[in-house]
């Protein structure tokens, strides 16, 4: 049974070495997440963020700049979601204490 | 390997270590414009000061620098700042979370008001994560006088 | 980044998380944890997410593990299995 464990992880992981092989380099500027239309011919962002992103906000990171201001709601979602894990560790995990 | 005793040496090492540790995370949260970091790494900073405080002194210790029921109120000013910054842009006639609207003070062109609005919703941010990490372990970790 | 040493802390990841997961006392897979955590972060900053790598090194290496080894004294140190 410890073998036929091994044998499928081995199994898994040459999957996903072959599945790797497809991805694209890293930092191609040719890449298709970089054009200006997708693969059904729609118009998407392409690189107005890595290029408009100084102009937009004045902030040289444009990661805080996604985060904070093009996709603002998504992390007013996170907030709302971590606030939420808090207050449902305050409720199950609280100390009772007889006094 | 379960009971509880006083060292001084661990004290003495945490207390020399959480005022920088607090001061990285505090440039961690106003740097983050220019810099890798935000909102959310400089919360977890400032959470792990205060946690090292609470786990090398015990409980009667840490009271001295933040009480248990201060916490949760403390989240709920963390969320209630980031709301604020998007329903204020809201009464000022623009969209929710558009910064361009709000009211700062000063003749100030819209990317430097965005830049503004950013650096707000991150402070809410860093003060509700410092918050709740810090209300997750007073609610998991029984101290020396839990009965 | 030089290759050499991104298949250096692959090798390491592996064996950190072996280690990790068949350790009996479960203090060692918390440590062992951490340092998975750590690498993980490494790997993260050479492949150019360098905010991401901070994110993991910070919660995944700081405040994780304080969570389980709190955990951990509230139950038991030793596994079953």
């Amino acid at each position: 049974m410890k073998y036929a464990k091994i044998l499928i992880l081995a199994a898994f992981a040459g999957l996903m070495i072959y599945g790797s092989m497809g991805l694209p380099d890293r930092a191609d500027p040719d890449n298709r997440m970089h054009q200006e239309r997708s693969i059904t011919d729609t118009v998407v962002a392409g690189s107005y963020f890595i290029r408009e992103a100084y102009n937009d906000a004045n902030t040289p990171n444009m990661v805080t700049v996604v985060l904070g201001d093009y996709r603002s709601i998504d992390t007013f979602g996170e907030q709302v979601v971590v606030f939420a894990a808090g207050l449902i560790c305050l409720l199950i995990l609280r100390k009772f204490r007889p006094v | 390997m379960r009971e509880q005793f006083e060292s001084p040496i661990v004290l003495l090492g945490a207390r020399l270590l959480s005022p920088y540790i607090m001061l990285f995370g505090i440039y961690v949260i106003f740097h983050g414009h220019y810099s890798p970091g935000g909102g959310f790494q400089g919360g977890a900073l400032l959470a792990s000061s205060i946690i090292l405080i609470r786990i090398s002194g015990g409980r009667i210790i840490s009271r001295l620098q933040i009480r248990e029921f201060f916490t949760t109120p403390l989240a709920a000013i963390g969320v209630i700042v980031y709301f604020l910054a998007g329903f204020v842009a809201v009464l000022y006639g623009g969209y929710f979370l558009d910064y361009e609207a709000l009211p700062f003070p000063g003749d100030l062109s819209p990317a430097e008001l965005r830049y503004y609005g950013i650096l707000v919703i991150e402070i809410g941010i860093g003060i509700a994560v410092m918050a709740i990490l810090v209300m997750i372990y007073d609610h998991m970790a029984r101290g020396e006088d839990y009965v | 980044m030089i290759w050499e040493v991104e298949l250096v802390l692959f090798l390491f990841l592996i064996l950190t998380a072996i280690v990790a997961l068949e350790a009996k006392d479960l203090l060692i897979a918390v440590v062992t944890l951490t340092i998975f955590s750590f690498t993980m972060a490494l790997m993260f900053t050479a492949m150019g997410g360098i905010d991401v790598g901070f994110t993991e090194a910070v919660i995944g290496a700081g405040v994780t593990g304080i969570l389980f080894i709190v955990a951990l004294y509230q139950t038991t140190i030793k596994t079953n299995d």
